[in-house]
């Protein structure tokens, strides 16, 4: 177990961050790339069909 | 004893209103409206889960204190899941706002579930801020002191001092958590009681 | 039954339909379990930020002369925490919105005096020092008339301070007990005693770490790494982490506030900003309530894509 947790964060993000600057705008990657997975996921969340639907047609 | 008696206890009427508001079929419903049928709804549980897991990895944090975290390896894991959950829970609970708005969710009576949703939003921030500045790190050292600028401005400050840590670790482990915790309880029961809100009528009328 | 006529953005239509099975119990199981195992993965994959907290030893070691200056600052009343205002102290009135003077009114109730707490009460707790014992009674002994010209004739030569061999030298004269007690703060400081000493300056429990942070951000030395990790407030910073993860990103309308005019430029922004944010988490709280705003998702139709099936049923 305790093998495991020393195994923790194969990819740690300790180094300096990146940042995207747009006019006023100065954003780092990190949270830029949370905002557009929101985004996509709630745009995902609209447009991909919820599943078990034919199944409870046909329970009706 | 009469009947009346027993009827005019606050207990018996208590438990008549309750049930009225919320039977057992309401509170733990087996079926949905046919509507009730997008990814978008799955946001609001989703938000749950993760503060569950939130809370959660909180509590086995709080088991050997404040600072355990940075001396331990298995610490360090606790508190990255601590953070990552944190972080899920905001993106959860912000799609779920945006779903929630373009639905227009406050219709039929649910103005309460909006604005319960909405305190929760706000008292999360602020859990969220007292959890940074109680890292007892570089980064609760710069948030804090920058912070106190904020809050000094508007006269909280003279209360609300961020750079006291035992009053900030208290904010973030006693009251505010407790209050998204009651305040998420009684939005999930006002949604229950209210049921999912309907969608808009439209002249094609579906909602026959 | 009401005759009030239905309002499509208030009121909400009856439901006929049909309801269909949907277990919420399992519905939140899931959920519990597909998030529970992406946060082990995050958890695994990335970790979690930790940069050390600087101390008063480590930013006196790396950078005595800011250390000294900063100290200086604090006895000459030039520093952030000197010239704060309330709650602290009543050197300045503290910003205002319009007439409310809001940190004014709220007084001072966490006290801060920089020469006493951060220079003069820690040295006094310093032993067995005999050059130190006499400079702290020349300078207790002198009325505040004198304190002052001797701090600000050291003042005047501040700008060629040096360190050599371990000492702060400044070219002053009529200086009084001055520089012993910017060497002695510093030997202090560099020994880690500084950092003790603030802290436990209340006594022997503490869980308030006030006045040392505020010491260590009169410095220049918390800024400059915060700037490298790209924190500052004109970076955006409010919504950042230390490294490259993620930070609180829901506070992005916060400070964007403070990027753009006139908060940009205004002397009283935080308390702008504040107001600002208050009044439109005000509006968000009343939304269902204000004609126009409540409207936005029936004229926008986004509902449409959300409820597909039920129109095309
Ligand atoms: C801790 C944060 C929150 C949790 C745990 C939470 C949880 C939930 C859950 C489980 C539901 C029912 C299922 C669903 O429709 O998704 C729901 C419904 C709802 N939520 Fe939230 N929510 C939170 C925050 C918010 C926020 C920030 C808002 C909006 C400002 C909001 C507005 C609503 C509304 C209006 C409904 C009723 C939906 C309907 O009748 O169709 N909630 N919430």
């Amino acid at each position: 177990m305790a093998f495991l947790w020393s195994l923790a964060a194969f990819i740690p993000l300790d180094n300096y961050g990146h940042y995207i600057h747009w006019g006023v705008i100065n954003i780092s990657v990190a949270n830029f790339i949370v905002v557009v997975l929101m985004i996509m996921t709630f745009v995902a969340a609209l447009l991909l069909p919820f599943p078990g639907r034919n199944r409870r047609k046909g329970n009706q | 004893m009469s009947t009346t008696e027993i009827e005019r206890q606050w207990t018996t009427r208590l438990r008549k209103r309750a049930a009225g508001k919320l039977p057992p079929e309401k509170l733990l419903p087996d079926t949905q409206p046919a509507y009730v049928s997008s990814w978008i709804y799955v946001f609001g549980v989703t938000t749950l889960a993760a503060l569950s897991l939130v809370i959660l990895t909180g509590f086995i944090l709080s088991i050997r204190g404040p600072q355990w975290w940075h001396s331990s390896s298995i610490g360090h894991f606790v508190n990255s899941m601590h953070l990552w959950s944190v972080e899920i829970f905001f993106f959860a609970m912000i799609v779920h706002l945006w779903g929630k708005f373009f639905m227009a969710a406050w219709r039929g009576g649910r103005t309460a579930t909006w604005m319960t949703g909405v305190v929760t939003f706000l008292a999360s921030v602020g859990a969220a801020f007292t959890g940074y500045v109680s890292q007892t790190n570089f980064d609760s050292q710069w948030i804090s002191t920058q912070a106190k600028d904020g809050i000094n401005a508007t006269g909280a400050g003279s209360i609300f001092n961020v750079l006291n840590l035992g009053q900030m670790l208290m904010w973030h482990i006693v009251l505010l958590p407790l209050a998204a915790v009651l305040l998420t309880a009684v939005h999930v029961l006002l949604v229950r009681i209210k049921g999912v809100v309907p969608p808009f009528e439209e002249k094609t009328g579906a909602t026959k | 039954m009401s005759t009030k006529p239905f309002r499509p953005d208030v009121d909400a239509p009856e439901y006929k339909g049909k309801y269909a099975p949907y277990d919420i119990i399992r519905e939140g199981t899931i959920a519990v379990i597909v998030v529970g195992l992406l946060v082990v993965l995050l958890a695994t994959l990335f970790g979690s930020p930790d940069e050390r907290a600087i101390t008063i030893k480590t930013w006196s070691n790396a950078n005595p002369i800011d250390f000294a200056t900063t100290a200086l600052g604090e006895m000459n009343g030039s520093t952030i925490t000197a010239q704060y205002g309330g709650p602290y102290n009543t050197a300045a009135p503290g910003q205002n919105l319009g007439p409310l003077k809001l940190a004014q009114w709220a007084g001072v109730t966490i006290p801060v005096n920089t020469v006493r707490d951060f220079v003069i009460n820690p040295l006094s707790s310093v032993p067995n020092d005999p050059d130190l014992k006499l400079a702290l009674a020349q300078w207790k002994g002198a009325n505040s008339a004198q304190q002052t010209s001797w701090v600000s004739n050291y003042s005047k030569g501040a700008a060629k301070m040096t360190w050599s061999h371990g000492l702060i030298n400044v070219p002053a004269t009529n200086v009084g007990p001055v520089p012993t007690i910017i060497n002695k703060l510093t030997q202090m400081a560099r020994s880690g005693a500084l950092d003790q000493a603030l802290v436990t300056g209340s006594g022997f429990y503490t869980t308030n770490y006030t006045k040392p942070l505020l010491f260590v951000a009169d410095g220049t030395y918390l800024a400059n790494l915060a700037q490298k990790q790209h924190l500052l407030g004109s970076q955006w910073g409010m919504m950042n982490e230390t490294g490259s993860y993620p930070g609180q990103a829901w506070l992005w309308l916060y400070t964007f506030w403070y990027q753009v005019t006139p908060f940009s430029t205004s002397s009283n922004a935080d308390v702008q900003v504040s107001a600002l944010m208050g009044l439109l988490s005000l509006l968000l709280l009343l939304l269902p309530l204000i004609p126009g705003l409540r409207s936005i998702p029936r004229k926008v139709k986004v509902y449409r894509l959300i409820w597909r099936e039920h129109y095309s049923a």
